[in-house]
C-alpha cells in the first residue's frame, strides 16, 4: 500500500507541477491576506506582534481552503476519479496520497513563508520557529479536514463558497491551538501543550479523514 | 413571588427591555417558524393539486 | 401487545400517523410553555445578585439545551438513514434542521440580551456562547449543502456525513474554545453564569426545556409531512390524498 501512495503522490506532484501557476498562487494569496492586516490595523510594532499568530493561522486557513478545489476537480472532470473509484485500491489510500500531494503543494510552502512574514509582524526569532513547527502540523490537518469537505460539494456550483462554509468551523480548534502555541511562546508558557494537542489533531484527522472523503466521494459520484 | 404591583412586574426592576426583548424575540421566532411551515404548506398543496389537475388532462 | 414500529417506517403509513400526533404535541408544548411561564415570573424568587434580569434564563438555557439535542438527533436520523438507506429517517433530520438552527439563534440572541445588563457587553466570546455560535455555522452548512445537491439521494448521504462529522467535531471544538477562552481571560471562569441554582429556577428550567422539547416535535413532524409530499408525490397515496382535500 505504501507503494501505491507513493505512486499517487508522484502522480499527482507531476500535475501541480505542471500547472505551477495554480499553486504559487495560493502561496501569494497567503502573502497578500497576511500583509492586509497592518494596513487596516495600523503598523504599530507591540500590536502587530500581538495580532501575528492569529493573522498568519487566518491567512493559512484561507489560503488553504481556497486551494481545496484543486484537490478533486481535475480528477473529476476528466474522468480518472471514476476509475479510481473503480479500481480494486482502497480508494482511502488513493485519497491519502492525494492529500499529501496536496499538503506538499499548498500547506508546506505556507508553514516554510511563515517566519519570513512573522518577521515583518516583529516576533522573535524563536517565536518564528513555534510558528512554523505550529503550521507544519496544523496545515495537514486543514488538508484531511478540506478533503472531506471537497470530497461532499464534488460539482455542485456555487462549490467553493460552499466548501468555505462548510470546512471553516471545523478548522477552528486547528486555529486555537496552533495560533496559541505561538502566543503561549511570546508570553513565556511553554508551547508543548498546544503543540501536543495539534499533534493529536494531526493523527486523528490522518486516521479518520481519508475514509470519510472516500466514502464522500463514492456518495458524490453514485 | 410577589411583585407588589402590575408596574413593577412589567419594568422588572429597571431591566424590562431587556427581559421583555429577550421574551419578544423568542415569541418572533418561533410566530415565525410556524407562518413558515404554515405558508410552505399551501403553497406545496396549491402546487401540488395543480400538478394533478394538469396531469389529468393530458 | 406489540406495535410494529416498521409498519410506520414508510412515508404513506407515517404521513398520516404523524398528523394525529401533531396537534397533541402542539397542544402539550402550550401547557408546559404556560406552566413554565408561571413558574419563571410568579414562582422563582428575585436573585440575590443579578435581580429580575436572571429570569431570562428560562429561555436562554432551554433553548440552548433544545440547539444540541437536536443537532444530535438530526446526526442520529441522517446517520440512520445512511446505514439503513431508510428514506424517512433522512427526511426526518432535514425536518429538524430548521428547528435546531432557529433555537441555536433563540440561545444566542436571549445571550446577549442577558448579557448586556449582567455582565455589561452584548457578546464576551465566553466558551459556551463561542460554541453555540459554531454551533449555528455547523446547521447552517447541512442546510446549505442539502439544499445545493439536486439529487436527494445524494443530498441526504452528503447531509448525513456532514451531519456526522459535526457531531463528532462538536466535543472538540467545545473543548478547544473553552481551552482558548481560559487562557485568554487568566482566571477559571466557572461552567456555569448563572444564579445559584433555587428548587424553583431548576424547575422552571426543566419544565420550559420539555415545552420547547414537545415544540420541536409538532415542528419536525410538520415539516416533515411536508417533505413527504415534495418527494413522494407522484405515488399513489399522495395522489389519493390531493383528491380528497382539494
Amino acid at each position: 500500500m505504501g507503494k501505491l501512495i507513493a505512486t499517487v503522490i508522484r502522480r499527482d506532484l507531476l500535475l501541480a507541477y505542471r500547472r505551477r501557476a495554480d499553486v504559487l498562487t495560493t502561496l501569494f494569496f497567503f502573502v497578500i491576506v497576511v500583509s492586509l492586516f497592518p494596513l487596516g490595523v495600523g503598523p504599530e510594532m507591540k500590536t502587530l506582534r500581538l495580532i501575528a499568530p492569529g493573522v498568519v493561522w487566518v491567512a493559512a486557513l484561507l489560503a488553504s481552503m481556497l486551494s481545496l478545489q484543486r484537490l478533486f476537480a481535475a480528477d473529476y472532470q476528466d474522468g480518472t476519479l471514476e476509475q479510481m473509484l473503480l479500481a480494486p485500491q482502497p480508494l482511502a489510500a488513493i485519497v491519502l496520497g492525494k492529500i499529501v500531494a496536496h499538503w506538499m503543494v499548498s500547506g508546506l510552502p505556507l508553514a516554510l513563508m511563515a517566519p519570513l512574514l512573522g518577521l515583518q509582524f516583529n516576533l522573535p526569532p524563536a517565536a518564528l520557529g513555534v510558528l512554523f513547527l505550529a503550521l507544519l502540523l496544523g496545515t495537514p490537518v486543514l488538508s484531511l479536514i478540506g478533503a472531506i469537505g471537497a470530497a461532499l460539494t464534488l460539482g455542485l456550483r456555487g462549490g467553493g463558497v460552499l466548501l468555505s462554509l462548510l470546512v471553516l468551523p471545523l478548522y477552528i480548534p486547528a486555529l486555537i491551538f496552533g495560533a496559541g502555541a505561538v502566543e503561549a511562546y511570546v508570553v513565556g508558557v511553554s508551547p508543548e501543550g498546544h503543540l501536543s494537542l495539534l499533534g493529536a489533531l494531526l493523527i486523528f484527522s490522518g486516521l479518520a479523514a481519508p475514509w470519510v472523503t472516500a466514502l464522500a466521494l463514492r456518495i458524490a459520484m453514485e | 413571588m410577589n411583585w407588589g404591583s402590575w408596574s413593577n412586574f412589567f419594568t422588572m426592576g429597571g431591566r424590562g427591555f431587556y427581559v421583555w426583548g429577550a421574551y419578544l424575540i423568542t415569541l418572533a421566532c418561533i410566530i415565525a417558524e410556524l407562518g413558515m411551515l404554515a405558508r410552505h404548506k399551501r403553497t406545496l398543496r396549491t402546487r401540488l393539486t395543480q400538478m394533478l389537475r394538469l396531469s389529468k388532462q393530458g | 401487545m406489540t406495535i410494529n414500529i416498521f409498519k410506520f417506517s414508510s412515508p404513506a403509513t407515517f404521513y398520516p400517523l404523524a398528523g394525529k400526533l401533531i396537534p397533541w404535541f402542539y397542544g402539550l408544548a402550550a401547557i408546559l410553555t404556560v406552566i413554565g411561564l408561571y413558574i419563571s415570573f410568579f414562582v422563582a424568587p428575585t436573585d440575590a445578585t443579578q435581580g429580575e434580569v436572571y429570569r431570562i434564563i428560562f429561555i436562554h438555557v432551554p433553548a440552548a439545551w433544545m440547539s444540541m439535542f437536536i443537532y444530535l438527533l438530526m446526526a442520529g436520523w441522517a446517520g440512520l438513514g445512511l446505514i439503513l438507506n431508510t428514506r424517512l429517517s433522512s427526511m426526518m433530520a432535514h425536518a429538524l434542521a430548521p428547528t435546531g438552527a432557529m433555537f441555536t439563534f433563540v440561545a444566542l440572541i436571549t445571550g446577549a440580551f442577558w448579557g448586556k445588563p449582567a455582565w455589561g457587553t452584548w457578546w464576551d466570546w465566553d466558551a459556551r456562547m463561542t460554541s453555540e455560535l459554531i454551533l449555528l455555522f455547523l446547521y447552517i452548512g447541512y442546510m446549505s449543502l442539502t439544499a445545493a445537491i439536486d439529487d436527494v439521494r445524494r443530498a441526504d448521504k452528503a447531509g448525513a456525513i456532514l451531519a456526522l462529522v459535526g457531531a463528532v467535531n462538536v466535543p472538540i471544538i467545545y473543548f478547544s474554545v473553552k481551552w482558548w477562552n481560559t487562557l485568554h481571560q487568566g482566571a477559571s471562569v466557572s461552567l456555569t453564569r448563572a444564579p445559584s441554582m433555587a428548587e424553583t429556577m431548576l424547575l422552571g428550567m426543566l419544565i420550559m426545556a420539555l415545552a420547547a422539547w414537545m415544540y420541536a416535535i409538532a415542528a419536525a413532524l410538520s415539516r416533515v409531512r411536508l417533505i413527504m409530499l415534495e418527494r413522494e408525490k407522484s405515488s399513489a397515496w399522495v395522489q389519493a390524498l390531493l383528491e380528497q382535500k382539494p
